[in-house]
């Protein structure tokens, strides 16, 4: 069974209305430009959104925002977003915020096949409450457990018709850990290669944890804080 | 004269050490970047995924796919490494990170920080800040002594939702530069032409002042 797809539309299928999905990318660095704007057309709603941010304002999953199609956000930071803090201010959409640490780590935790970890991330803060403390060595830790996700929504550099995948840069970022942790993964690629084209050192996630994948088009990568030096 | 926000960065930079491996937060740690003495072989970790973070590029040269926790383009310097955030919060978690700077909007006298809430105005959320500051062996706070209206920020115990407990070990102010001990925050020096007596009017928290404190040297 293959595992390549036409495009977008096809990959997200069957994704529907209260999913659970994971968005891989950092900023807009990394993000499955793609599959945002084929949610976007489909027009699911109620989804719970596991990203380390939430877009800009008319970019990234801000575009799911503002065609109100997100109930709950897990995220790490959400700044740079106006009509997010609208709507989170007003209680249309739910907010959870949580460490970036714990965040990747709990998708690793999900990837790896291990139902919880302990991290000191949050320790006597408001993100400890309710959770167990458990003392290691004469220091606090919390239990924080894996996450559980319908469909895991990657972007990656290069990848293989079997699903192998490369990322570039610090576009990879939240990518392979999410790509490891989705009930159904989604891989969206600048180039779609045949299998046996990347060498298998340079392979940074086995297509094992791959269900879909297809070569992406037309990508903007927008860039969010373009900043540079003068030359002397 | 209270410090600039590039002379606290300038401040800063004289507590690297040949070899380190150090984050800087967003706003004013950014800039102990650019004091770095140049025989000393120190890198920047970026917990977006980046170990060897170099200067910002020039016009033209900004790549997407290569920028640092602010959001900012960046370049890489030889000998730099991606990775993932997994890793990247694992290698801060297992303090292999000799050094974080960071700001914030509150310190207690204990070494409680605030940084990321405040109630019904600010939500923007923690990112690493709270990972960072729960593993690194040594936090150094670069911030102004006093907020806008000129209330100090260095209290008794802090009055915001707190990122983290016990863990800041020196502030580098735009007053002065001070130790968090068990005892209280402990003077060690002052920025030129500022007063002891102007730095214990504004330090909230408990001031240890032992002997003659000198002005800050550059």
């Amino acid at each position: 069974m293959s595992k390549v797809v036409k495009g977008a539309a096809e990959a997200i299928w069957d994704i529907n209305d209260g999913a659970t999905l994971m968005l891989g990318g950092f900023g807009l660095c990394g993000i499955p430009e793609n599959c945002i704007a084929a949610l976007v057309k489909k027009g699911v709603k109620q989804l719970t959104c596991i990203s380390n941010n939430a877009g800009v304002d008319d970019f990234g999953i801000g575009l799911m925002l503002q065609q109100k199609q997100v109930k709950k956000m897990i995220s790490s930071y959400v700044g740079e977003n106006a009509e997010f803090e609208r709507q989170m201010l007003s209680g249309e959409l739910e907010v959870e915020l949580i460490p970036q640490g714990t965040l990747a780590t709990r998708c690793m935790a999900a990837g790896y096949g291990m139902p919880a970890i302990y991290t000191p991330a949050g320790v006597g803060t408001e993100v400890a409450n309710g959770k167990e403390v458990r003392n290691f060595d004469g220091k606090d830790y919390l239990l924080e457990h894996a996450f559980k996700a319908d469909f895991a929504i990657v972007k990656a550099w290069k990848g293989d018709t079997f699903g192998n995948l490369i990322y570039k840069e610090t576009a990879r970022n939240f990518n392979p850990l999410m790509a490891m942790a989705g009930k159904i993964t989604i891989a969206e690629v600048e180039e779609l290669l045949p299998a046996g084209q990347l060498h298998p050192n340079i392979i940074h996630t086995p297509g094992i944890y791959i269900h879909r994948i297809f070569q992406g088009i037309n990508y903007e990568k927008r860039i969010e804080q373009k900043t540079i030096r003068k030359k002397v | 004269m209270a410090l600039t926000k590039e002379q606290i960065a300038q401040r800063i930079a004289k507590e690297l050490k040949d070899g380190y491996y150090v984050n800087l937060g967003i706003g004013i740690p950014t800039l102990v970047a650019n004091y770095i003495p140049i025989e000393m072989n120190v890198v920047l970790q970026s917990e977006n995924g980046l170990l060897g973070m170099g200067p910002f590029p020039f016009e033209g040269e900004e790549d997407p796919d290569l920028i640092n926790a602010g959001k900012q383009t960046i370049t890489t310097v030889p000998g730099s490494a991606f990775f993932d955030s997994a890793l990247s919060f694992g290698m801060i978690r297992a303090g292999k990170v000799d050094l974080t700077v960071l700001g914030a909007m509150e310190v207690s006298e204990t070494g409680d920080i605030a940084n990321w809430k405040i109630p019904g105005k600010m939500v923007k959320g923690m990112g690493g800040a709270m990972d960072l500051v729960a593993s690194a062996k040594n936090i150094i706070v670069a911030m102004m002594h006093t907020n806008p209206k000129g209330e100090s920020k260095l209290l008794p115990k802090c009055t915001l939702p707190l990122t983290g407990v016990n863990c800041v070990k020196k502030i580098v102010s735009d007053l002065a530069v001070l130790d968090v001990t068990d005892i209280g925050f402990k003077l060690l020096e002052r920025a030129p032409g500022i007063s002891v007596e102007e730095i214990k009017s504004k330090t909230a928290g408990k001031l240890i002042i032992e002997g003659e404190i000198p002005e800050i040297q550059f």
